[in-house]
């Protein structure tokens, strides 16, 4: 997956090669390790925690924040941030509410469309303006935000969801699993056929690696930058507007501190934040990982949000540094 | 790592957007001013300017240690938790006096600082992340500290700090001018603040000159966590509660803006104080003249988010020329 050109200095030792392989996989796998782990131990640990119900859950949980972070994904592989995701999630989720009454169509349409334009928009600034994502991004957080609270009367409505094939999207589901667990399966397995095949995958990776190498070589660096922000801004209305449909409301302050969750859960899953190598895989273990620890600290009952917060702010914090030393092993 | 592509399309830069660049803030104050004398009664009294200056201070204070962090081309998302611990521990200590409660209050935000500054300069994590981890952490610990409570503070000590004035300049607006002229000071005429700005100029190049880049970098960190609890400790004795729950929360955004705004670029190696101490107060004035004229507040975001990125807009190109 890594483009990054390693000048090999001098002959390795196999005791060198080998060291350097299981860091790689340590940082690869590593979130998929853990979660497993999590998952047997929380099995012996409580019995109301492997039941179909409680996965369910979890799964429909997760699916919101996995489609999200798929978009966060692309974004950082190319070395971007995207704040403005849990402003345009709340977005997609009004829109498609005020959208349900054209029925489904216009209840995935309309948040499709003007969450993508968002999405063009930052690029446009970002990728043709030579503007720094984390500023652009950071008043597309503020703005859009303005604009549901304008769109809501200051967020004193709520408008609810009426039509039946709207909530059934959220509601419904397919072989026991809910529609939105379904599309967040199928947005994972399109976005790493892309990242696989794609014909702009390896530039998404070469820019992040090293954008001006990147354009010396040529490259549509600026195409590339561009469309990752409009996939991230598809991704968060998607998922804005099937927890709208789950939750049969498009509620105004849904989603804030979303972004911060998402490029947790990207970071954990393995993707350097410096862009140029990661894979959807590991982004959907990490957003499973920290579902199934929230779950685990619901399970124990006697444990508040508070605890919660510090248990997954001082887990990113172990991960991110178990990954730059390893990553550090890797370039010796 | 944008150089290649600003290189290519770099602004025509004229006489006007040079002038803007540089004065664009102090300019844009100046026009709201003017703007206010006319349109809106009773807005330049000074028992309004001392208003808003009241209202300033925590922002402009945590402002002050972001433009720190921004200088050594990092970011600091963790003071408003820093903000929440030291407002924490306030209600703890207070039956020791004022003054011990304070300073155990800026020490316990220290610990953030630490924890960020090591993990940033000893492990080499990158500090969005590292202050990410901090930030969502570090209200959790606060939240614990108070028990999850508000907790009213009633030191007549304390609570001066909040309402006291002298000669009708209340004593946090005070302390906020003393802060600035050491930041300024720290800055603009010692070492420390030399090797502050070519850490963020290039790390790299600051290393193999043999400047002490990771003490720097975690005194930094430090400073930061402690200007933010002083601002935590002022919003407690404003309130005269000690509400972690929510102080603080998306300070760092405002702090961040005002940095911004003020010309000192995201990408390290300069550090503007007098421009954010305008930053700062520019933001405050718009969100004071909005509400004033009965715009409700979802405008407001739209357009500080408008004016956010026509500032940045208008300083893209600089931080290849300087």
């Amino acid at each position: 997956m890594s483009l990054a050109l390693e000048p090999s200095v001098g002959p390795a030792t196999t005791k060198q090669v080998t060291r350097e392989r299981i860091a790689g996989n340590v940082q690869r796998y590593g979130a998929a390790i853990v979660l497993g782990l999590l998952l047997v131990v929380g099995s012996f640990a409580f019995p109301t925690f492997p039941t179909v119900s409680n996965f369910t859950n979890i799964a429909t949980q997760s699916s919101f924040l996995l489609i999200v972070a798929v978009g966060m994904t692309f974004v950082i592989l190319t070395g971007g941030i995207d704040l403005s995701v849990g402003s345009v999630y709340a977005l997609g989720g009004i829109l498609a509410a005020y959208g349900s009454t054209w029925g489904i169509a216009g209840a995935v349409l309309l948040p499709l469309l003007v969450c993508g334009t968002v999405g063009i928009l930052q690029g446009l600034l970002i990728a043709y303006g030579g503007m720094a994502p984390f500023i652009v991004t950071l008043a597309g957080l503020l703005g859009i935000r303005g604009l549901v609270f304008a769109l809501t009367n200051e967020g004193a409505n709520t408008p609810l969801i009426k039509d039946a094939s709207v909530t059934a999207l959220g509601q419904g589901g397919l072989l026991g699993l809910r529609w939105p667990v379904v599309i967040a399966v199928v947005v994972v397995v399109i976005g790493s056929v892309l990242l696989a095949r794609g014909r702009g995958s390896q530039t998404v990776l070469a820019v992040g690696g090293s954008e001006s190498a990147a354009v010396l070589m040529g490259l549509p660096v600026a195409r590339v930058k561009f469309s990752v922000y409009v996939v991230s801004g598809l991704c968060a209305g998607l998922a804005g507007a099937l927890n709208a449909a789950y939750s049969s409301s498009g509620v105004p302050t849904v989603g804030v501190g979303l972004e911060l969750s998402a490029i947790a859960a990207v970071v954990i899953g393995g993707t350097l934040l410096t862009g140029g190598r990661g894979n959807l895989i590991g982004t959907t273990a990490g957003v499973l990982l920290l579902t199934v620890i929230q779950n685990l600290i619901n399970q124990v009952g006697s444990l508040t949000s508070s605890v919660q917060a510090v248990v997954s702010g001082i887990f990113l914090a172990v991960v991110v540094i178990i990954q730059t030393v390893l990553s550090r092993t890797q370039r010796l | 790592m944008s150089a290649v592509t600003s290189a290519v399309r770099l602004p025509q830069k004229g006489a006007a957007l040079v002038f803007l660049q540089r004065y664009g803030v102090y300019l844009a104050i100046a026009l709201l001013l003017l703007f206010n004398l006319f349109f809106t009664p009773n807005f330049m009294t000074i028992d309004n300017f001392r208003v808003q200056f009241i209202q300033v201070v925590p922002v402009l204070i945590v402002a002050l240690g972001m433009a720190l962090v921004i200088g050594t081309e990092g970011i600091d998302l963790s003071v408003g938790a820093v903000m929440a611990l030291s407002a924490a521990v306030i209600p703890l200590y207070i039956g020791y006096g004022p003054l011990p409660a304070a300073i155990l209050a800026v020490l316990a935000g220290c610990l953030i600082g630490l924890a960020n500054g090591t993990m940033i300069a000893l492990i080499g994590v990158q500090p969005i992340v590292a202050t990410l981890s901090l930030m969502v952490a570090g209200r959790g610990i606060a939240l614990l500290v108070a028990d999850e409570q508000l907790k009213s503070v009633i030191d007549p000590g304390f609570l001066a700090l909040g309402r006291g004035t002298i000669a009708g300049v209340p004593y946090s607006v005070l302390l906020a001018l003393v802060l600035v002229g050491l930041v300024a000071v720290l800055v603009n005429r010692t070492t420390f603040g030399k090797q502050l700005v070519s850490i963020g100029g290039s790390r790299r190049a600051a290393e193999l000159a043999g400047l002490p880049v990771k003490r720097v970098l975690i005194t930094i960190y430090i400073l930061t966590a402690a200007l933010a609890s002083i601002a935590g400790i002022i919003q407690t004795a404003r309130l005269s509660a000690s509400v972690p729950s929510t102080v603080g929360n998306l300070i760092e955004l405002s702090a961040i803006t005002a940095v911004v705004i003020g010309g000192t670029p995201l990408s390290g190696g300069q550090v503007k104080v007098l421009g954010t101490v305008a930053g700062a107060l520019l933001l405050q004035l718009i969100a004071a003249s909005l509400i004033k004229h009965n715009v409700p507040d979802a405008y407001s975001q739209i357009t500080q988010a408008v004016i956010i990125l026509l500032a940045v807009y208008l300083q893209r190109g600089k931080a290849v020329l300087k």
